[in-house]
């Protein structure tokens, strides 16, 4: 196990942030930590990586007791993320020599690492620019890189693209999938569900300072149930027939959603679709979206705590339709 | 071992920022440069002192300066600790106190740097040391004494306060009236006597006339006060350094384990 945690529980005061945390993460594995702001996905992250100290509870990282041993967990572990920021005066390269003076590395392999590592994360033509003047992209990569300096046994990303745009987003996922290809060993938190989703092997879902449920991406979503027939009314006022119409086709209780427009029933029969789509052409009623529902990472929060993920988290609720408009 | 390397990498780390940002170290010489050039050429000639302003001044504004250093540490580790760089440096497997070691060596080598500086100007408007160079060199080791010592004031207060704004604004409040109500710009005897004891009573004015007497910056017509710490001024800077430090030194290390335990 690069990471076993058992029991960790820690307060701030009144707050208690973490209320008894289990972590297991295997040598070669991703584990995406999954939950809206304030959950205590970084005070465990803090734990873990030492900068922090568990009322109570232990907790192993690589072997080595993160109360105990915490000189020995730092030697072989990164972290980037918000808890770790890169320094916005030096250089890019200035940054990595500086991490690898602090990891002791000689300084031949600091400055081999330095060019590797900015060439690996597309820095080179930026290297000598003060990191004050990167894009918000170009910086979490330099954060990434630092992280990755000493080549850590097991790499520590506290919500690596908080605050991106869509497309450093993508473009920092692309360097990611290509780390955990690689066969790093991850410990990833996040408040994006289609993150989690796309990098990790498994997701422990923490809100309130406990883990609500832990699994694979797929076994959290069979949690939720199986596909689904959606149909967003064009007027509100056709709602109530749309709903009579789905019940009929689908022979299951529709769902009304809360601002009263979208109905969704439990996919019961290859048919459904099509039967929906006739009954709805039979009595004449418009709608904006007629297709399947696949459950998304967003069900599976909206199932186990009853809220959405929040924070203007770039849900996936409403992504993957199958069908076609009517 | 670790420590003296880890040390030295964050000293190299802080002379880098110097040098991609000149700008500190011009604010820790333009303000002393300009005090320099005001009270010669604007007040000096106000201030009657005998052996000339310029002997008496330059002392003054060296201790002055070199008071106000410390607090270019204090805003270095709040600057540290806002951007998350102490927590970066606390998940390495860097020495717990390389931090402190790094901010006060790379303070220590700008002290230096700025006094140097400071002189050379001093030199270029008239200002003349008159004694052996064995005794300017203890007027140089006493003055670079105290600043180290206030330096613990500066890990302290860094500590505390994590916003650079008010490092910057307890700075001016703490430093300017104690840099002021003192011997440094104008000889004590003109003050009202209240003024006056408070003055004489500064220990910033005990390092200044320390610096002068040390320097040859000073005569007979200038020693007026019977105020102790002016009559024995090397042994009150000695005193206050070694106070200073046994006050504030604790302190700041129990203050400084504090954020760097996490």
């Amino acid at each position: 196990m690069a990471v076993s945690a058992r029991g960790l529980t820690k307060s701030f005061g009144e707050t208690r942030a973490l209320r008894g945390i289990d972590l297991d993460i295997p040598r070669g594995s991703v584990l995406g930590v999954l939950g809206p702001n304030g959950a205590g996905k970084t005070t465990a992250v803090r734990i873990l990586t030492t900068l922090l100290r568990a009322d109570s509870g232990d907790a192993t990282v690589l072997g080595y007791d993160v109360r105990t041993q915490p000189h020995e967990v730092r030697k072989r572990i990164g972290l980037a993320g918000q808890a770790a920021t890169v320094d916005e005066i030096l250089s890019g390269r200035q940054n990595l020599e500086l991490v690898g003076r602090l990891y002791h590395l000689d300084a031949a392999s600091r400055r081999r690492r330095s060019s590797e590592l900015l060439e690996q994360f597309d820095l080179t033509e930026a290297a000598d620019r003060p990191a004050k003047e990167y894009s918000g992209g170009m910086r979490r990569r330099l954060d990434l890189a630092a992280a990755l300096v000493a080549d850590p046994q097991l790499l520590v990303l506290d919500e690596p693209t908080t605050g991106l745009d869509p497309r450093s987003r993508n473009d920092l996922w692309d360097v990611l999938t290509g780390l955990v290809d690689g066969g790093a060993t991850l410990l990833l938190t996040t408040q994006y569900l289609e993150e989690a989703d796309r990098l990790a092997d498994r997701i422990a879902v923490i809100d309130h300072g406990s883990v609500i449920a832990e699994g694979t991406a797929s076994q959290l979503k069979r949690e939720v149930g199986g596909e689904r027939v959606a149909v967003t009314a064009s007027d509100a006022a056709d709602v109530t027939r749309v709903a009579e119409i789905v019940a009929t086709a689908s022979g299951a209780a529709p769902q009304v959603d809360r601002d009263g427009r979208a109905v969704t029933a439990a996919v019961t029969g290859l048919d459904v679709l099509g039967r929906v789509s006739e009954g709805l052409h039979a009595a004449g009623i418009e709608v904006d979206f007629l297709g399947l529902h696949r459950p998304t990472l967003d069900d599976v929060f909206l199932q186990l705590t009853g809220h959405h993920a929040e924070n203007g988290a770039p849900t996936t609720a409403d992504a993957t339709p199958e069908g076609a408009d009517a | 071992m670790n420590l003296v390397r880890d040390g030295w990498a964050l000293t190299i780390r802080n002379l880098w920022h110097i040098r991609r940002n000149p700008e500190r170290l011009l604010d820790a010489t333009v303000q002393p440069i300009m005090f320099t050039v005001l009270f010669v050429y604007v007040f000096g000639g106000a201030i009657p002192v005998e052996g000339g302003y310029r002997d008496f001044l330059m002392p003054g504004i060296f201790v002055q300066t070199l008071a106000f250093t410390s607090f270019g540490t204090a805003l270095g580790l709040a600057n540290d600790r806002k951007s998350g760089f102490v927590d970066r440096l606390l998940a390495l497997p860097t020495s717990r106190s390389a931090l402190l070691v790094g901010r006060v060596t790379s303070d220590m080598l700008v002290t230096c740097l700025t006094l140097v500086i400071l002189m050379a100007t001093g030199l270029v408007i008239g200002w003349r040391p008159h004694e052996s160079a064995g005794s300017i060199a203890l007027a140089i080791a006493l003055m670079l004494l105290f600043s180290l010592s206030m330096t613990w004031l500066g890990v302290l207060l860094g500590c505390i306060v994590s916003e650079p704004e008010a490092v910057m604004g307890v700075g001016f409040i703490v430093l300017f009236p104690l840099t002021f109500v003192a011997n440094t710009f104008v000889p004590t005897s003109g003050m009202p006597p209240v003024v006056q004891t408070l003055a004489e009573w500064n220990p910033i004015s005990a390092v200044t006339a320390a610096a002068r007497e040390l320097l040859g910056n000073t005569n007979a017509s200038l020693q007026t006060s019977e105020a102790w710490p002016l009559l024995h001024p090397e042994l009150a800077t000695l005193l206050l350094c070694v106070a200073l430090t046994a006050i504030f030194a604790p302190l700041a290390l129990a203050r400084y384990r504090r954020i760097t335990r996490g």
